[in-house]
């Protein structure tokens, strides 16, 4: 049995943390391909960067089934921190959860092994939350869709390398679709599923 | 007896995680109706709980919160909800459209552009926009899982055949990222072509419908027309009597019993600031005098 | 010159304090106090506490008080304040079948085990207005005996014993109740969520929709099998204890309505059930929901849906009071914007038709 001192700490102030970092993610959202940086601090069990686990504090309850890849589940720390600050469910079927935490992007699983919601209900889908080696440096990422005036771009080194080949998907299943957020420690960029790669390049 | 001790901005944490999560649903489909399960709020169904539910969920202590009922800070609606916000959020309120972060909406856009950073609430009465056409949910949400929205033109073709126009004045429907068929909440036609292309967030909250949708930023918003009928807003033809103002959507004031108008701004915000830097109307006061009335 | 209309704030204070002034009425008149609505408005207090979702008698009366006896007003008080409280988890279903019952009747058997209990009813009374009661009447002591040892069980356990009547759904720890002040509702709603709605729905509505049923619109044939109320124990299960905790007892009102048989192909035919359940004591509302649940069984029953009780969208979507107040009342709120685009398209038709028929006059005018 884990004791609450081994576990590492959520966050000081519960309430405008989570109000906070929920405006990141709304404004990564929001604008798609704009890096926001999320603040509030928190402890981080092993293998989490701290935007992953500040998203997980805010958005993961009981009503939101949790997958978690082999990097996060490597050890117990993340599941057990998980059920103790969130409540979160952890689940072993990739396709019935809420949310993904992916730390381990490289070996990304095939996109169809998560929800993709139904036409009716498009909003019963999972949303990958992936920890990525660089949102500031690497190859550039010409996007456009709703929330971009135009087109934007987007510097990064991203994981699984043709991340944005597998997100084409979402043009062929819309309104169904995967909504990603992408995070390198503090910092997080969404691609929600309206959003299409225009040009690529380093 | 157990006394009520309330959370900042109201909801409670859980209620505020549900309620963020559909909003970023909504934001991730454009113009779909994110189902939500909507609480009860201190203030009635279809008083505006479920843009108090969106903004009550966004807003944070650094937030500068605007809230307008008919495009009127000073409608009885709109203050009752800016003091709840005020006394449960502790936020700084303004007037001005463009000093807010979050302004929550009933029934008007404001005419000042709105810019990137912002966002605009929306009360929403009915968000199903095929809902005085087909009253079941389960057909209404059948036909937007199939992008079947022949019944919507049949309806306005309908009124072109018997009035030679649309006879669609507000909550005229839009079709939102050349998807879904949104209904705008019951704004003026007039407000409808700021919805296109627009820098601010726009979401749209409906309590009692238990539904959240979304518009983001520079998102591509159309009103339903036909080539032969194309979509044409509509106000009064005259200057705002106050501000001169010839391109806002104006209130009509009946000043007598035997026939006497006189048409104003109906954004408060806008003919004052207008009024501030020298717009004069035919009826022009004194800018911001203040006045008893009887 | 024209300046436009301020001071919405000092409205909305001056009316808050004009609205206590009334709601104290004349104040030569003794104050009423919460125990004296919680004893003496205990049925308006039992409704408030059913369509609230909440059981406090004590927050039930105030709320009455508050609402100058406007029961779904005050209703609403009640929900808004369930909105905010914290939420432990479900208590382990109560059990009805043991309940210590004050009242007790079933309409399809004479005599039963454990007995008819006539209980504190109106059924027999006649209803001639009791001048006795305008002031200081003192009434007799009740009537009182040892209690009956006899169990008093349910009349549907007694025909489900023989299986003349289906059996109750059992329950499944994997599937847990839905929650529809958690959840959003989607349609098809299942039954857990359909008696929830029930439960908290309008008791007019529902005798509304009852009583159409009983006229023919979706008839369904029912008997009374039992109407039950009294005391039973709540109890809650502590993962820390690992055991069911008693948290104490509340008055409840069980109907079951015993109806028409089915069968089929491959099911003999045994009666069916309609299920109502309320706090406190709730007769009409619950006599009513079984009703309506039992004709919201159509679809699964196999029964053609051709009346408006059946109709499980048009039921559960029009059966809140709270939501049907606000939307009805939110009229009263200012729409001069809409109102303003509406007359400025009724102008333009108009013109439009006056010049279209005066066309003709003229043309004939020129010839």
């Amino acid at each position: 049995m884990t004791t609450v001192t081994e576990l590492h700490a959520g966050f000081a102030d519960k309430v405008l943390s989570a109000q906070s970092t929920f405006r990141s993610v709304m404004d990564a959202m929001t604008r798609p391909g704009s890096v926001q940086r999320v603040t509030a601090a928190a402890g981080t069990p092993a293998g989490m960067m701290r935007g992953a686990a500040a998203i997980a504090l805010t958005l993961f309850d009981h009503d939101t089934p949790i997958w978690l890849d082999a990097a996060m589940s490597a050890t117990p720390d993340v599941a057990k921190w998980l059920n103790f600050h969130a409540s979160a469910p952890v689940v072993a079927v990739s396709s019935i959860a809420s949310f993904a935490l992916v730390g381990d992007a490289k070996n990304l699983p095939a996109l169809d092994r998560f929800a993709f919601g139904s036409n009716e209900y498009p909003d019963r889908s999972t949303t990958l939350i992936l920890q990525v080696e660089s949102l500031t440096q690497g190859p550039t990422f010409e996007m456009r869709g709703p929330g971009i005036d135009g087109t934007t771009l987007l510097q990064a080194t991203l994981q699984p390398r043709d991340l944005f080949q597998r997100l084409t998907i979402n043009e062929a299943l819309f309104p169904r679709g995967i909504d990603v957020v992408l995070v390198h420690d503090d910092l997080i960029v969404a691609i929600p599923r309206t959003t299409r790669l225009v040009a690529s390049g380093a | 007896m157990n006394a009520p001790a309330y959370n900042f901005a109201y909801l409670d944490e859980q209620t505020k995680r549900m309620i963020r999560r559909a909003i970023l649903k909504a934001i991730a489909i454009p113009g779909y109706q994110v189902p939500f399960a909507s609480r009860e709020m201190p203030m009635p169904y279809g008083w505006g709980t479920g843009g108090v539910q969106v903004t009550a969920a966004i807003l944070g202590p650094q937030d500068v919160l605007k809230v307008i009922d008919q495009g009127s800070d000073d409608t009885t609606n709109a203050i009752s909800i800016r003091k709840f916000f005020g006394k449960t959020a502790g936020v700084a309120t303004t007037t001005a459209t463009s000093d807010a972060t979050v302004i929550q909406t009933r029934h008007r856009i404001p005419e000042a552009p709105l810019h990137a950073g912002q966002v605009l609430v929306y009360q929403v009465p009915i968000p199903e926009p095929l809902r005085f056409l087909e009253p079941r949910e389960t057909e209404t949400r059948r036909m937007h899982a199939l992008g079947e929205y022949g019944l919507m033109h049949v309806k306005l073709y309908e009124d072109i055949a018997r009035f030679g126009h649309i006879a669609t004045s507000y909550a005229y429907p839009v079709k939102v990222n050349a998807r879904y068929v949104m209904d705008p909440s019951p704004t003026p036609k007039f407000d409808n072509p700021k919805m296109d292309n627009c820098p601010a967030l726009q979401l749209f909250g409906a309590g009692r419908e238990k539904r959240i949708y979304a518009i983001p930023p520079h998102t591509h918003v159309v009103s339903l027309d036909f080539e032969d009928h194309p979509f044409t807003r509509y106000r009064f033809d005259a200057p705002c009597a106050l501000c001169g103002a010839g391109d806002s959507y104006l209130d009509e004031i009946v000043t007598d019993d035997k026939g006497g108008r006189m048409f104003v701004c109906s954004d408060t915000d806008y003919c004052e600031s207008r009024q501030l830097i020298g717009h004069r109307g035919s009826e022009s006061a004194a800018p911001h005098e203040e006045r008893t009335h009887g | 010159m024209y300046v436009a209309v301020k001071g919405g704030e000092r409205a909305i204070e001056n009316a808050h304090r004009l609205l206590a002034h009334e709601r104290r009425g004349d104040r030569d008149v003794p104050e009423l106090s919460l125990a004296q609505i919680a004893e003496q408005l205990s049925l308006g207090v039992d409704r408030v506490m059913t369509e609230g979702s909440l059981y406090d008698r004590e927050l039930a009366a105030l709320a009455i008080k508050q609402a100058r006896g406007d029961l779904i007003e005050a209703i609403f008080l009640v929900r808004a304040f369930r909105a905010t409280l914290p939420r432990f988890g479900a208590t382990e279903p109560v059990n009805t079948g043991e309940m210590q019952v004050r009242r007790r009747i079933s309409s399809t058997f004479k005599d039963i085990p454990g007995g008819q209990i006539l209980g504190p009813t109106f059924d027999y009374t006649h209803r001639l207005l009791d001048p006795q009661l305008a002031d200081g009447f003192v009434p007799e002591q009740p009537a009182t005996s040892e209690a009956a040892q006899a169990a008093t069980p349910r009349v549907t356990d007694i025909l489900g014993r023989d299986g003349l009547i289906e059996s109750s759904p059992a329950a499944d720890a994997d599937t847990p109740v839905g929650d529809l002040t958690r959840e959003p509702l989607s349609f098809p709603a299942d039954r857990d969520l359909r008696l929830q709605n029930l439960a908290r729905a309008d008791e007019g509505f529902l005798l509304a929709l009852g009583y159409s049923s009983q006229r023919g619109y979706g008839r369904n044939h029912p008997f009374a099998g039992e109407i039950r109320f009294g005391e039973v124990e709540v109890e809650f299960f502590a993962e820390d204890v690992s055991f069911a905790v008693p948290l104490g007892s509340i008055a409840l009102t069980e109907c079951q309505m015993v109806n028409q048989f089915k069968g089929s192909a491959t099911e003999a035919p045994c009666f069916t059930r309609g299920y109502g359940l309320a706090f406190g004591q709730s007769e009409r509302k619950t006599m009513s929901m079984a009703l309506v649940d039992r004709s919201l069984r159509a679809r699964e029953l196999g029964e053609e849906v051709i009346a408006p009780a059946q109709d499980e969208e048009f039921v559960m979507s029009h059966s809140d009071n709270v939501q049907a107040t606000g939307f009805v009342e939110h009229l009263k709120l200012p729409h001069y914007v809409d109102f303003q685009s509406e007359l400025g398209l009724l102008r333009k038709l108009r013109k439009e038709f006056a010049e279209a028929n005066e066309a003709p006059d003229m043309q004939e005018a020129a010839e």
